[in-house]
């Protein structure tokens, strides 16, 4: 039953899936890149950052270029670790119903 | 137990983490044309200079001038050719030409390529010729090792390769345009037509 509680419900959304794929192999990535690789609507991304940022996985980082605004995400320790734990909890459901 | 919804979450992961940290649209077939251009351009640095009565390549000269032009279409056709194959493959696979890995992938490319280009430049001001095809490879062997972090890993070994030749060509100086012929002719064909059958003709 270990296996089943590392299924992370913080991530149990494709849009959340896809925001930490790209921040684990990224050191930031901003909000038109994740927008522009996972194909969504401003609003959808909006809301599932915002979901993560509260659950302590990423942190969002709000700053001007030049006059545009400009919103960055990192993921945090913590973040990069439930990940992790997430992705071998995935592994294992899929090779035990093998 | 749902374990073909988790396979395509780990496929799609796996997929998201490629796509945004690696620009893969690098064509196979530049490769092997930026070959054939260095093996031409090659050729008529070979005619030109032994056509020129002397044996050895007079610098300031006249043929030291159209053999510096033939080196400059070679890079030139190269990377016109790398740029537009990469953008017509990235386009067929509905993906974006200029976005932040092939951004990173250019810049990082770029910085020892650029420092070696000046280097070498700088040491040409100063009269010291020899080792100026052995600098060329390492130089660029170095770019592409360097690069390889931001595309297909498969360049990296280029990259040891050209690395090689550049030190056995600065061993032997007088070896030089042969191995520059090698590095730069033959192993871009060799590597490009290995890409191209891996990822290109599918």
């Amino acid at each position: 039953m270990g296996i089943i509680n590392n299924i992370n419900k913080a991530f149990d959304h494709r849009v959340r899936l896809g925001i930490m794929s790209v921040l684990m192999v990224n050191e930031y990535a901003d909000f038109k890149m994740l927008k522009e690789l996972l194909d969504i609507t401003d609003g959808n991304l909006a809301s599932h950052a915002k979901a993560l940022e509260q659950a302590g996985y990423i942190v969002v980082e709000k700053r001007f270029i030049g006059k545009k605004p400009n919103t960055r995400y990192k993921v945090t320790s913590p973040g990069r670790k439930a990940f992790k734990e997430h992705l071998s909890a995935l592994e294992h459901l899929i090779n035990r119903s093998e | 137990m749902d374990s073909k919804k988790y396979l395509e979450d780990l496929s799609e992961i796996k997929d998201l983490m490629q796509k945004s940290s690696r620009c893969i649209s690098l064509s196979g077939l530049s490769g092997i044309l930026a070959g054939v251009y260095a093996l031409i351009g090659a050729a008529v640095a070979y005619i030109l200079v032994t056509n020129s009565g002397s044996p050895y390549l007079i610098l300031d000269g006249y043929i030291f001038r159209l053999v510096l032009l033939d080196l400059f279409l070679v890079a030139f056709l190269s990377i016109a050719t790398a740029i537009f194959l990469s953008t017509r493959k990235a386009r067929k696979n509905g993906e974006k030409i200029w976005d932040t890995s092939s951004r990173r992938l250019v810049i990082n490319f770029l910085i020892p390529l650029v420092a070696g280009g000046l280097y070498i430049l700088i040491i040409l001001d100063q009269q010291k010729y020899g080792q100026t095809g052995a600098l060329m490879l390492i130089f660029y062997g170095l770019a592409l090792v360097n690069a390889s972090k931001y595309s297909l890993g498969d360049i990296r070994y280029l990259g040891y390769t050209e690395i090689l030749l550049g030190l056995i060509a600065a061993l032997f100086p007088g070896y030089g345009f042969w191995l520059w012929v090698i590095g730069f002719g033959i192993m871009h064909i060799v590597y490009g037509a290995f890409m191209y059958f891996k990822y290109d003709r599918i």
